[in-house]
């Protein structure tokens, strides 16, 4: 606010339209020109090519990937939170360092890997496939890559807001009775609901996105191991571009579906955190 | 909520606590009496907040028992306790109303909702908070706040109460009012009540019993007026109330006198020395004096300084009017201290009543 008051108001103009600018050479304008070209044949036509069987299948494989690789780094973000923010023990800053790995590190590392050890030539692929597991090439395969990826964000958005509020409340619930399950569901859950909310939209928003890792393991099989971004590079490849701009428009509609339910259950659920910065 | 029947109600015993190399407590035992409000006391850091938590089953202690109303609780988790806690910041719990805080214990232990909702009503008609029911902790000020932890922990109907610092982080004028306010609740309830402070002041207005920490040690238990009158030690007298030095010996300030060095040593045990400053306290005045072997001060009333029309440089008298103090090592005063003028002329005679020092 301080901040706002201090730039001199001449400089202000200027300032808005460089951050305008840029949000609309980088974003805006790519992004609109995908929904334009979606649609630009009609919505006849954007339809028949959302409803082909194989655009309808990766939809649905990128979905169930993500209801399955999102509830599982929000319980282990949820966990190695509280063991990182609530228990002193050698090699703690080992495990919150591991945590950050897979920003550092490119998919296509963290696919390649996954085909190294679970892949049929690979440490465990043998073992695996004799008691009839396929990872790789398979849906296991792309639910670990997309899980391996999304991994720190949960970490990161929950760990500074468990550090923050403290022990104190949990252990006022103590002494007035609570379990240590009751604690955490009544007292801990309410209090980091927001940094969690944030990292399970980020997390979302990573796994639905995700290509280089998943367009690795998965083997890219039509109506099989396709999700919605291999799909989209694919229709490219193949010169059929109104599948592509379909493809994208799913996409984003369905990151934004997210976003806007999260929002909005947030909005409701934590109305004392807005009063109390009032 | 007391049993009347047992006299001690928390009873810890050889209480020691480690945290790495610090030693918080060392070989602590101490009895409350039921209904009792006592405080532990002394400087921060002495490990008194730590056996308020042992107490509570918020730490465990390396060696030692816990017992409330008779049964050893070393190892029963805090929950099952039976122990109204406050922290000193509160704890609120931010997301739920003022209500529901008060209600929690309760919640917990599924009792019926109308029998919730009557005794929640009930206890913030005690603390003064009826109104504020549906506000969130963050619309309430700091003393409402800890009116609202007070309701909240006795829910439960606690056996015994325990308080942090429960006036640590309120302002002087808003501390001095939920002084009196926790005093008259406490003999409204009769719940035995323990808190921690590192105000000797605060202690001493509000707790019928003292118990001084110091060092993770115990040093001593014992009423206020007790303690202050006879301490156990020198680090007792030192923080119970003013102290200085008068011939190898600890006494209070208003329990010396002073008197013109224009005649003969009033007493066999007065002692020569100069007054080097003079400090107006309102009601009080503090003289210093600079004594052939150190240096004291003595509180006068303002009334019995004019009287004494002192000045800085003027030669006086030192005289204990009062004996207080543990017995330390009673050094023999040199009779060569004897060297002011020796002038004869009547001294003004202040007697110990005047300076209302009893």
């Amino acid at each position: 606010m301080s901040r706002a008051r201090t730039t001199r108001p001449r400089w202000r103009l200027p300032l808005r339209f460089a951050v305008l600018g840029y949000l609309t050479i980088l974003i805006l304008l790519p992004v609109g020109t995908v929904f334009y070209r979606a649609f630009q044949h009609g919505l006849g036509v954007a339809w028949d090519s959302f409803t082909a069987p194989d655009a309808l299948h990766a939809l649905w494989l990128t979905l169930l990937v993500a209801a399955i690789a999102v509830p599982l780094n929000t319980a282990f973000g949820v966990g190695v939170s509280l063991i990182l923010a609530r228990h002193r023990f050698p090699g703690a800053w080992l495990l919150d360092a591991f945590v950050d790995i897979p920003l550092a590190i490119s998919p296509v590392v963290i696919g390649l890997g996954l085909i190294l050890v679970y892949g049929k030539t690979g440490w465990f692929g043998n073992w695996l496939a004799a008691r009839g597991i396929t990872v790789i090439f398979s849906l296991p395969g792309i639910i670990m890559a997309s899980a391996a990826v999304s991994l720190p964000y949960v970490v990161r958005e929950v760990l500074p807001v468990l550090q923050e509020i403290g022990t104190e409340q949990e252990q006022a619930a103590r002494t007035l009775g609570a379990r240590p399950l009751s604690v955490f569901w009544r007292i801990t859950l309410p209090n980091i609901r927001r940094g969690l909310a944030y990292g399970v939209t980020l997390t979302t928003a990573r796994v639905l996105g995700e290509f280089g890792a998943v367009a690795i393991v998965s083997g890219n099989i039509v109506n099989k191991t396709q999700t919605l971004t291999l799909f989209i590079s694919t229709s490219i490849d193949n010169l059929d571009p109104n599948s592509a701009y379909v493809g994208a428009v799913a996409l984003c509609v369905a990151a934004l579906l997210v976003l806007t339910l999260l929002t909005v259950t947030d909005r409701r659920r934590s109305e004392w955190h807005t009063k109390a910065t009032l | 909520m007391a049993h009347e029947g047992d006299p001690v109600s928390i009873h810890v015993e050889g209480i020691s606590k480690r945290f790495g190399d610090a030693v918080a407590l060392d070989d602590v035992s101490l009895e409350v009496e039921t209904g009792s409000l006592t405080a532990l006391l002394g400087p921060s850091g002495g490990g008194k907040s730590t056996l308020l938590r042992i107490i509570a089953g918020l730490d465990t202690p390396d060696t030692g028992v816990v017992r409330i109303e008779g049964e050893d609780l070393t190892t029963t988790p805090a929950r099952s306790r039976g122990v109204g806690f406050c922290f000193q910041h509160y704890a609120p719990f931010r997301h739920l109303t003022v209500r529901r805080n008060v209600a929690f214990g309760l919640e917990i232990r599924r009792r019926p909702k109308a029998e919730i909702k009557a005794r929640v009503d009930e206890l913030l008609e005690l603390v003064g908070l009826s109104h504020l029911g549906d506000r969130y902790p963050s619309q309430l000020s700091g003393g409402q706040r800890q009116r609202m932890a007070l309701a909240r922990a006795l829910a439960i109907e606690p056996k015994v109460l325990l308080l942090d610092e429960p006036f640590g982080a309120l302002d002087a004028q808003v501390r001095t009012q939920l002084r009196q306010w926790l005093r008259d609740l406490h003999d409204t309830l009769h719940v035995t009540t323990v808190l921690v402070t590192h105000d000797q002041e605060e202690a001493m207005e509000v707790a019928d019993r003292l118990a001084i920490i110091n060092h993770g040690r115990l040093e001593q238990v014992g009423t206020p007026a007790d303690m202050y009158d006879h301490p156990a030690n020198e680090f007792v007298l030192t923080f119970l109330g003013p102290a200085t030095r008068l011939g190898g010996q600890w006494v209070r300030p208003h329990d010396l006198a002073l008197h013109h060095d224009e005649g003969a040593r009033p007493t066999p045990d007065a002692v020569p020395g100069t007054v080097s400053r003079i400090t107006h306290l309102g009601f009080e005045v503090k003289v210093d004096v600079t004594l052939d072997d150190g240096a004291c001060w003595v509180q006068l009333s303002r009334g019995t300084a004019a009287d004494l029309g002192l000045a800085p440089g003027q030669r006086v008298w030192v005289v204990r009017t009062e004996s207080t103090g543990p017995a330390s090592e009673p050094e023999t005063r040199s009779e060569s201290a004897h060297d002011g003028e020796p002038e004869a002329t009547e001294a003004a005679r202040v007697s110990a009543a005047a300076q209302g020092g009893a």
